[in-house]
Parts: structure tokens; sequence; C-alpha cells
């Protein structure tokens, strides 16, 4: 029997074509909405991560000033700028650090084989690889000697080779020489990519040995910015308040004194902004429900619209002789039908959307199977409420009531 | 038990309740021998329709016992006037009653889906009631593509398909022409004569009523007069072939 009352919803969705396109569509564009929507939000926040773990996990960053993160107050108003030595004491006397890398920068332009191209250079020690979490796609390091006497030498990003040297990624510009402002460097290492994001280009940079930056580059002595990794699974809260000690006391701050530094955690950073994009994304999916609820009370139009039709049609079934449960279970079927094939087709639409979607906006396309899930149960559960109420007032009928009904 | 396919006794139908009460059968006793084909007349709102909707299990009487081939009709429950439909009866209305957009084979397969007969079995059983009532080659066509004539005899195939006991049409010819009506008559006929179906008929008018063998005249809810026809019109009108079987 339920095969053949389910053959039976089955035509009588395809004999009812608009009808059943109709109903459908309200649930397509719903369907479609929610999960276009989830999935893109997901994406972004795992691009954010991303970006964030590519930073180097685990990283302090100490700036001058007292303001936010990015050393936009960076020495300026007469604040002492950081040495060499600050990170040389913050290795000696603090625990559960791993590298400390004071920087410097400076913005330059770099010229050789014939092209030249503006970026940045940064002059730090070897730790500076570690606490960024950098990689050599090719070459080596700095040797010890290099950092000691400053020598010309120097790490190019990937951004760097391929505007001045194009070629294979990683590959061409080794050994060569890169002329920075009035000298020239030897090119002896190549940072692997990191890719493009939400931060910028991170392998748009020159790295020198510190020495070499102050002597060549700025010719003062300062330092911008004190980078400092962690222990893996280190507990960042007793760690900071050690170095915020230790930096007080280096800074000559007195008791009163406010903090004319600050700290910036990474980890922090990754967790303000997931829950950020977590926000929107739970915003972006509300709001698709609400087209999702649209859809739904589209079907319920519908149905009571065709429900005069209907009726009729189930007087005239219970007449010829059909049971009060097997029509039940025949609308049902229908209703069920509907809605999950429209549930369905708005998951194809759904994943072709935010696949192209994320590939457009950069983002990686995350599947998410609960919310395919919840919206295809969600659309079952509209097809049922709608389409199967109607259906019940009339199977409840007398028949010939029923076959009355104008 | 009894020889009796129908027996009605003493059968009241009420509808509505307080001012609006209003007694449709005031106490209906009627009996029907297997093989009969019967003629219900009368003027309108003498409670035809609401005796024929009785008779034929679409609606509950108020009081009264209704006893089909001796069962006790009144007594049932809901998905036992279901099965007895399904099994027993067939049905004609004055509206054709035909799923729209559905084709004539599909609509005369109605009923032998909910006895859950095999698709190759509703399949010729379909086609041949089709035959029988002159439709052959129609099978494809949907209600909206075939004349009222053509409409009605689709219900008839659907009425026969299941090899009921009974025929009930309430008005058949109601919405058709005199030729037309001629034909559904011949064919009702043809199917009360050539195979036993007992037809029980509501009609208005008395060209048609003269195919009955029996005449039951109903006035204000009582039946008023319960005759033989001794001379039943059963000339078949010549257009279609009557003597082809189901
Ligand atoms: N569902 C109903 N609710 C209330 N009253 C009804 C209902 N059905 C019929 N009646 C009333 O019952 C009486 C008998 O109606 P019925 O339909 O049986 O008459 P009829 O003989 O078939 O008339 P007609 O020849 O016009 O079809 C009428 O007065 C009608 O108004
Ligand atoms: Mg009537």
């Amino acid at each position: 029997m339920l095969y053949s009352v389910f053959m039976l919803a089955l035509r009588s969705v395809r004999r009812n074509m608009l009808r059943s396109f109709l109903t459908i569509l309200g649930i397509v564009i719903g369907v479609a909405a929610v999960i276009t929507m989830v999935t893109l939000g997901n994406g972004a926040t795992q691009a954010i991560k991303t970006q964030i773990s590519s930073l180097g996990t685990n990283l302090l960053m100490v700036n001058p000033g007292q303001r936010g993160p990015g050393g936009s107050g960076g020495g300026g108003g007469g604040v002492p700028h950081f040495t060499a030595a600050d990170a040389l004491a913050i290795q000696a006397e603090i625990g559960g650090v791993v590298a400390v890398a004071p920087l410097g920068r400076a913005s330059v332009t770099v010229v050789a084989n014939g092209r030249n191209w503006a970026t940045s250079v940064s002059g730090s020690t070897n730790d500076w690889f570690e606490t960024g979490n950098w990689k050599l796609a090719n070459g080596r390091i700095f040797e010890l000697e290099e950092q000691v006497a400053g020598s010309a030498v120097c790490v190019i990003g990937e951004t760097v080779r391929r505007e001045i040297y194009g070629g294979t990624e990683g590959l061409t510009g080794l050994g060569k020489l890169l002329r920075v402002k009035q000298f020239s460097c030897e090119v002896v290492g190549i940072l692997a990519a990191k890719g493009q994001g939400g931060m910028g280009d991170q392998d748009d940079l020159v790295v020198v040995p510190l020495q070499t930056l102050q002597r060549r580059i700025t010719g003062s002595r300062k330092v911008d910015v004190l980078m400092v990794s962690m222990q893996d699974g280190a507990d960042s809260v007793p760690l900071k308040a050690s170095l915020r000690q230790l930096m007080r006391e280096r800074r000559k701050l007195a008791e009163a004194d406010d903090d004319n530094f600050n700290i910036f955690d990474t980890q922090q950073l990754a967790e303000t902004l997931s829950s950020t994009t977590k926000v929107l994304t739970t915003l972006l999916g509300a709001v698709a429900a609400v087209s999702l609820l649209v859809g739904g009370i589209g079907i319920m139009n519908i149905m009571l619209v065709s429900v005069t039709e209907r009726t009729r049609e189930i007087g005239l079934r219970l007449a010829v002789g059909a049971l009060e449960r097997e029509v039940l279970l025949q609308f049902l079927i229908e209703a069920v039908v509907l809605s999950a094939l429209g549930g369905l087709i708005g998951i194809i639409i759904a994943t072709a959307a935010s696949y192209s979607l994320s590939m457009l906006m950069k983002v990686p396309y995350v599947f998410d199977p609960f919310i395919n899930f919840l919206s295809l149960v969600f659309s079952a559960a509209i097809g049922i409420v709608f389409g199967y109420f109607p259906a019940r007032r009339a199977a409840r009928m007398d028949p010939i009531e029923a076959l009355r009904h104008e | 038990m009894s020889e009796f396919l129908i027996q009605l006794k003493g059968i009241k139908k009420k509808y509505g309740v307080g001012a609006s009460e209003l007694m449709a059968l005031k106490g209906i006793d009627l009996d029907i021998m297997p093989g009969e084909f019967v003629a219900i007349m009368g003027p309108s709102g003498s409670g035809k329709s609401t005796a024929m909707n009785i008779l034929g299990c679409l609606d509950t009487p108020s009081s009264g016992q209704y006893l089909f081939k001796g069962a006790h009709v009144e007594a049932l429950t809901r998905d036992q006037r279901a099965r007895l439909r399904r099994r027993y009866l067939g049905f004609v209305f004055q509206g054709f009653n035909l799923l729209a957009r559905t084709s004539a084979q599909e609509n005369v397969e109605l009923p032998l889906l909910y006895r859950g007969d095999d698709a190759k079995v509703r399949r010729a059983a379909a086609s041949r009631a089709l035959q029988s009532v002159g439709l052959s080659g129609w099978e494809n066509h949907t209600p909206s593509e075939l004349s009222g004539g053509q409409q009605q005899r689709v219900a008839i195939a659907r009425a026969i398909v299941t090899e009921p006991a009974v025929v009930l049409a309430d008005e058949p010819t109601g919405n058709l022409d005199t030729q037309r009506s001629h034909e559904i008559m011949g064919l009702l006929v043809s199917l009360n004569k050539d195979h036993g179906i007992t037809v029980l008929m509501v009609t208005h008018e008395p060209d048609m009523a003269a195919y009955a063998r029996r005449m039951v005249h109903f006035v204000d809810g009582n039946i008023a007069k319960d005759v033989e026809n001794p001379h039943p019109n059963n000339v078949a009108s010549g257009d279609i072939d009557l003597t082809e079987t189901i």
C-alpha cells in the first residue's frame, strides 16, 4: 500500500506542475539563502583563522605607546623606543619564552634586474623567522658573523622575488644582488609564500640582519617591535604579567605611571575576530532564515488556494473507496516530497552559489553538514505543517460534504 | 439470510439544529432486489439526493436501519463503509467529478488503486471499461479535452471498473443534451440487462425514467408512489455498440 500511495503522491505532484513548482520555489530560495549565507560566513571565519595562525601562534607583540596594535603610536610623541638589549633581557628573564626577535622596519624601494619595487625592509635576528612562523623556500637564514657585522645579506619574500626576478616560485634570485637604498645586498634566502589575505600581502618584504638595517638604512639604534613567541600550551596571562613588569622596570616607570608600551596577543586577536565573524554568520543566517519562513508562508498560501479543488478531489477519492488514512498518507507524502525536493534543489543551488562566491571572495569553501541537514529537515517540516493540515481537515469530512465543497 | 440487496427501514435524515432544523427524509422504507433498475423521481428538495447519498454510504442517516446484503450499514465505521463502497458500489454524479488534468485512463483506474490492484491489472480493466462505454482511443484525453457526454461516459467507466453490485447515479443526464442523455441511458440499461448490475438513478426527466423498470416517487421527504414500469424503454440510441461486454 505504501508504495502505491507513494506513486499516487508523485503522480499528483507531476500532474499539478505549476502548483508544485510554486510550492517548491519558496523552499528552494529559503534553503539556498540560509546555506549560502552560513557557508560563506564559515568560510570567512576560516580565512581569518588561517591568516592569524600564519602570523605565528602563541605570539606576543610588544609595541611602544599606549594604544592598540600595528605600531600606529610607535615611537611617536616622545615615547622611548626599544633596543636590542630589551629582547635579550626578555629572553634571559622570562620563563616559557621560546624566541624573542627585536624588529626594526623601514619603507624602501629595491632595485635589481632592471626593475624596481616599493616594499618594506625588516631588520631582525634569526629568531624572527621562528616568531613569525616563516619557512624558507630556498637558501638559508643569517650567519652569526653576518648579524654581528651587519653584512649586506638579505632574505626576500615571495612577492619581492616575483616582482624583481620573475620566474618560478621560490627559485630565482638566490645569490643575486639586490639594491636597497644606497647599498647592495646578496640574496641568501627566499621565504616560502604565506599568501594573500585580509591582513594584506605578508610576502611583500625584505629581511636583513638588525645591525644591517640600523647601520645602513635607518641610521639609528631604534627597534620598533619586540616579537615574543611563547612555548606551545604556555599560559599567556602570567607570562604577559611578568613581561609587563620587566618592561616597566627596564623603561624606569614609576608606580603611578601608565605603561608606555602595549602587549598584543595574536591568540586574543584570533578569538576576537572569529567571535565577530561568528556573530556576523549568525546574523546573516537569521536574515536568510526569515526568507525560509517566507517561503513556508508561500507554501501555505498555495495550499490554501488549492484547497477547494483538493477538497473535492479528496471527496471523490473517499467516494470511490479510499480510506481516510490512505488519503492522508498520500497528502503527507506529497507535501514532504515537494518540500524535500525543494530542500534538495536549494542545497544544490546553495552549494554552487557558495562555492563560486567563496572563490570570488577568496575565502575557503567549508561544507557545513549541520546547516544542510537542518535546512532540509526544516523545509520538510514546513511541508508537513502547511501541506498536511489542510488536507487532514478535508479527509475527515463525510465524503459527500467534501464532494459538495465549493 | 435475505434475498434483498438493499433494505431501508424508517430512514430519517435531519439537517441543522434548532430553528434551522430540517427533516430531509421523514422515515423511508425501501426494498431493492438484486438486478433491479430503479428510477427515483420527485420535485426539487424532496430528498432524492439525500436518500441516494445514504444508499451510497456517502452519508449516514439520523435514524433508521439500512441493510446492505443483510448487513447493518448504520453500524459500520467510516473505514468499513469505505471498504463497502470500494467493493460493491459505483457512483455517477451529475457534475461528472473527474480529476482535472488527469487522463481518462487514470480517472478510470482510480478506484482500482485503492483496491491495491497492480498496474497491469488496472490498465487492462480500465481499458475494458472505457471500451464498453465506447471510448476506445480516448484513453489519454484529459477531461478538458472531452465533451460533456464523453466525460459522463468516463465517469460511468470509472463506476463499473470495479465490477460493482450497484451503480448509483444522481441525475447522470442533468448536464447533458437530449441526444447525449439517451446515449447515457442506453449504457445504464446495458449495465443492468447484460451485466446484472443493480442501477439506482435519480432523474427529473420522465423520458429518462422510462428506461427504468421501477419508479419511486419522493414527495417532501416521503415515498409517495412506488410503481412497476411494465414496458421499460430499452431501445438503444444506436450511436454506440452496446453489445460490447465489460
Ligand atoms: N447539507 C445540507 N445541509 C442542510 N440542508 C440540506 C443539505 N442537503 C440537503 N438539504 C436540504 O434537504 C432537503 C432535501 O435535499 P435533497 O438534495 O435531497 O433534494 P433533491 O430531491 O435531491 O432536490 P433536487 O431535485 O433539487 O436535487 C432540501 O430542503 C435541502 O435544502
Ligand atoms: Mg438532488
